[in-house]
C-alpha cells in the first residue's frame, strides 16, 4: 500500500537547515536573488492592498456592492459605457458588466478572500502534515504503515475533485471562506507530510537527537524540542508552494461555483462570469486573470528562492536567476564545441 | 512479475475498499438525512417515510454499507411502490434529481471526458518533451532563457485563465477556431477534433510546461554523467548524444510522472469541461455537487479513485520497464 505511487523519491533531507546556517545568512542569500526581491515586493504590495481595501475603497469613494445601472449600456446587454470597461476618475479600473459594481474595490476584496483562504488553508495543512509526518517517523511499525498509506493515497488522489465533492455535504449556510479553508486544508497535505516524515527520519539518526532520547526524554519531548526546530526549513520551503497552490485551488473552486458565493467578491468567480463577457468587455477578463497570475507566479518564484537560500547546495528548480547549473551547462556546451 | 501484480492488485483492492468506506461515511452518514435530499424541497412526511424505506435508511449503518457494496458488485432492486426496478451492477444508486441510474448517467458522459483527456495527454507529452529538448539543444542561449520563463508562467497559469485567453484570441479575435462545443467522434471526426482542439491545447499547456522543465533538468543531468563524456571522447556526435542517450535518461521519470499526475489531469478536465461547456463527467460532478445529488457525487469520486489507483500500477510497471535499474518489488 505504501508504494501506491512508489515512484517519487522523498525530498532530500537537509539536516542543517535554517537553524544551523543562521537566519541572517539565509536572509542575506535571499536578498542576493533579484527574482526573490521582485516576488517579495509584489506580494508585499498585494498584502498591503488587501489589508488596506476598505481604506482604498473610501479613497476612491466606492464600495463593493453598489449597483451603478447608469454606467452599463443595457441596450448592448450590460456592457460598461466608456472605453476600457468603463475606466474613469470615479471608477479607477472600470465597472463590472451587467451590474456596474466598482471593479477596483471588488478586485481588492477579492485579494482579501484569496489571501485569507490561502493562508488559513496553509495553516491547516501544516498542522495536519507535521502531525502526521512526525507520528509516522516516530510511531511503531503499525502506525508508520498506516500513516504512510494514508499519505500516499492523499498524494495520488485528485485534490480538486475531492475538495469539490466535499463541499456537497456541508450545510449551505456554513460561511464559504471558512469552508474552503477546511476543505482545502484537509485534502491537500500529503506532499508536505511526506517531506516532514523524510526530514524527521533523517534527524532521528543524528547524535543530538539520540542523546536527548538516551537522556530519558519522552517521545513527545524529543519531537517537540529536538525534531520540530529542524523541520522549520523544509516546511517553510513547502509553505510557499502551498500558498501558491491554495490560491489557485480557491480560484478554481470559486470558478466552478462551489467556492466563495456571491456577493462576496473572488477572482475565480469573476473569471467564471467573465466567460460570458469576454467578447464585449475584455477588461473584465484581463484584470482578475492578471491578479491571479501575478500572485501565483510571485509565490512560486519566492518559494524557489527560499529553498535555495535555506540550503545553498540545492539548485534552482525553476532554473531562473544565476545558478551553478547554468554555468555548468555552458561549460558542457563549450566542451562539446 | 506475476507475484508483483498479484500483490499490487490486492493492495489496490484494499485501498479501494478503504476509500469506499470513507466516501460512504462522509457522504451518506455524515450529512444528516439523505432521504430529505432525495425527496426534494416539496416533500410531505408520508413521502419522506416512503423514501426512507426505499433507500433502506432505517437499517443499521453497516447493513446500508453492505447494500451499497452489493449494488456495485451484483446490482440492487428498488421498490417503486407499484413494482420493483432492477439496477444492474455496477449500481451506484439512482440520481436524486431524475431517478436515472447513476451508472447510465456516467456512461453517457464518459466519451466527452475520454476525448478530452486522451488528446491532452498526447499533446502535453509531445509539447513537454519537445520544448524540453529544444531548451537542451539551445542550452546557455537566449532561447533557453525564454523557454524557462515561459514554462514557469505556464505552470503558474490556471486552466481557466489560459482557456479564456486562448478563446479570446482564437475564437473571438482571429476567428480561426469555433467556440468549442462537443461533437461526438462517431458523428463527425473532423468536427470533433476541430472543436476539441482548444480544450486540448488549454489543458495540455499546463502539463507541458511542467514536463518541459523536467525533461530539461533530467537531460542535463544525463549530459553531465561520465558515460556521456566517454561517448564524446569517442567522437559520438552531439546530435546522437542528445537524441539517443540524454533523451533516454528522461523517459523513465516522465513515465513515472505521467502516472502520478493522472489525478491532477482529472482535476484539470473538470475545470476544462466546465469552462468550455463540454458534457463530461467532471462537469456532471460540479453540477451534482451544486444540487447535492449524492449518489452521482459518490459514484464519480469512487470511479476516479479507482482510475487513479489503476493508473499508478500501470505507471509503476512502465517505469520499471523504462528504467532497468528499478526492480519490481
Amino acid at each position: 500500500m505504501t508504494d501506491l505511487i512508489g515512484t517519487k523519491e522523498p525530498e532530500a533531507v537537509t539536516p542543517n537547515g535554517a537553524a544551523a546556517s543562521g537566519a541572517r545568512q539565509v536572509w542575506r542569500r535571499l536578498r542576493a536573488r533579484k527574482s526573490a526581491l521582485v516576488a517579495a515586493a509584489v506580494l508585499g504590495l498585494l498584502v498591503l492592498l488587501a489589508l488596506g481595501a476598505p481604506l482604498l475603497a473610501a479613497l476612491e469613494g466606492q464600495d463593493a456592492n453598489t449597483y451603478h445601472d447608469a454606467l452599463v449600456d443595457s441596450a448592448r446587454g450590460g456592457v460598461p459605457t466608456g472605453s476600457l470597461g468603463g475606466i474613469s476618475a470615479d471608477h479607477w479600473l472600470g465597472v463590472e458588466p451587467g451590474t456596474g459594481r466598482d471593479l477596483f474595490v471588488r478586485l481588492l476584496y477579492g485579494a482579501r478572500v484569496s489571501l485569507m483562504v490561502a493562508v488559513g488553508a496553509t495553516l491547516v495543512q501544516v498542522l495536519v502534515a507535521v502531525t502526521v509526518g512526525l507520528a509516522a517517523a516516530l510511531g511503531n511499525r503499525f502506525v508508520e504503515g498506516l500513516l504512510n498509506g494514508v499519505t500516499e493515497v492523499m498524494i495520488a488522489m485528485p485534490l480538486l475533485v475531492f475538495a469539490v465533492a466535499l463541499t456537497a455535504v456541508v450545510p449551505p449556510d456554513f460561511p464559504r471562506p471558512a469552508l474552503l479553508v477546511v476543505v482545502i486544508g484537509l485534502v491537500a497535505w500529503g506532499g508536505l507530510a511526506r517531506v516532514v516524515r523524510a526530514q524527521a527520519l533523517g534527524l532521528k539518526k543524528l547524535d543530538y537527537v539520540s542523546a536527548a532520547r538516551l537522556a530519558g526524554g519522552s517521545t513527545w519531548r524529543v519531537a517537540r524540542r529536538e525534531l520540530l526546530p529542524g523541520l522549520a526549513a523544509p516546511v517553510l520551503t513547502y509553505v510557499a508552494y502551498l500558498l501558491s497552490n491554495n490560491i489557485v485551488l480557491e480560484a478554481s473552486m470559486s470558478f466552478l461555483g462551489v467556492g466563495v458565493k456571491p456577493p462576496t467578491p473572488s477572482w475565480g468567480q469573476m473569471l467564471s462570469s467573465a466567460t460570458t463577457w469576454f467578447r464585449t468587455d475584455p477588461m473584465y477578463v484581463v484584470l482578475p486573470a492578471l491578479m491571479l497570475l501575478v500572485t501565483s507566479l510571485a509565490f512560486t518564484v519566492l518559494g524557489d528562492a527560499v529553498r535555495i537560500a535555506l540550503d545553498p547546495r540545492e539548485k534552482s528548480r525553476l532554473g531562473v536567476g544565476r545558478s551553478k547549473k547554468r554555468r555548468a551547462a555552458k561549460k558542457v556546451k563549450g566542451g562539446a564545441a | 512479475m506475476s507475484l508483483y501484480f498479484l500483490r499490487r492488485a490486492l493492495g489496490a483492492v484494499l485501498v479501494l475498499l478503504v476509500i469506499s468506506v470513507v466516501v460512504y461515511a462522509i457522504f451518506y452518514v455524515a450529512p444528516g438525512d439523505p432521504a430529505k435530499l432525495a425527496c426534494g424541497p416539496r416533500c410531505n412526511p408520508e413521502q419522506l417515510r416512503q423514501v426512507r424505506e426505499q433507500l433502506g435508511l432505517n437499517d443499521p449503518v453497516y447493513v446500508q454499507y453492505w447494500h451499497f457494496l452489493q449494488g456495485i458488485f451484483v446490482g440492487h432492486d428498488y421498490s417503486t411502490g407499484t413494482g420493483t426496478m432492477h439496477c444492474d451492477a455496477p449500481c451506484f444508486g439512482l440520481s436524486y434529481q431524475n431517478n436515472q441510474q447513476v451508472t447510465d448517467l456516467i456512461a453517457e458522459r464518459l466519451p466527452a471526458t475520454l476525448s478530452l483527456s486522451v488528446g491532452v495527454v498526447v499533446l502535453w507529452l509531445l509539447l513537454g518533451v519537445g520544448i524540453g529538448l529544444l531548451a537542451v539543444v539551445r542550452r546557455g542561449g537566449l532561447l533557453e532563457r525564454a523557454l524557462i520563463w515561459l514554462s514557469l508562467a505556464g505552470t503558474a497559469t490556471p486552466v481557466f485563465v489560459s482557456g479564456l485567453a486562448l478563446m479570446m484570441l482564437f475564437c473571438a479575435y482571429l476567428e480561426w477556431l469555433p467556440f468549442p462545443s462537443y461533437v461526438p467522434l462517431t458523428d463527425d471526426p473532423e468536427q470533433w477534433a476541430w472543436n476539441m482542439l482548444l480544450p486540448w491545447v488549454t489543458l495540455a499547456l499546463l502539463g507541458a510546461s511542467i514536463y518541459a522543465r523536467m525533461t530539461r533538468s533530467s537531460m542535463l543531468e544525463t549530459l553531465a554523467e561520465d558515460h556521456v563524456r566517454t561517448f564524446r571522447a569517442y567522437g559520438v556526435s552531439e546530435r546522437a548524444i542528445i537524441g539517443k542517450h540524454a533523451l533516454r535518461g528522461a523517459v523513465a521519470p516522465i513515465v513515472a510522472m505521467t502516472a502520478a499526475d493522472f489525478g491532477s489531469l482529472i482535476g484539470g478536465t473538470m475545470l476544462t469541461e466546465t469552462m468550455f461547456g463540454l458534457p463530461g463527467v467532471g462537469q456532471m460532478l460540479v453540477r451534482s455537487v451544486q444540487t447535492v445529488d449524492l449518489p452521482v457525487v459518490v459514484a464519480v469520486v469512487m470511479l476516479i479513485g479507482a482510475a487513479v489507483v489503476v493508473a499508478n500500477i500501470i505507471g509503476d510497471t512502465l517505469y520499471a520497464l523504462a528504467d532497468r535499474r528499478v526492480a519490481l518489488r
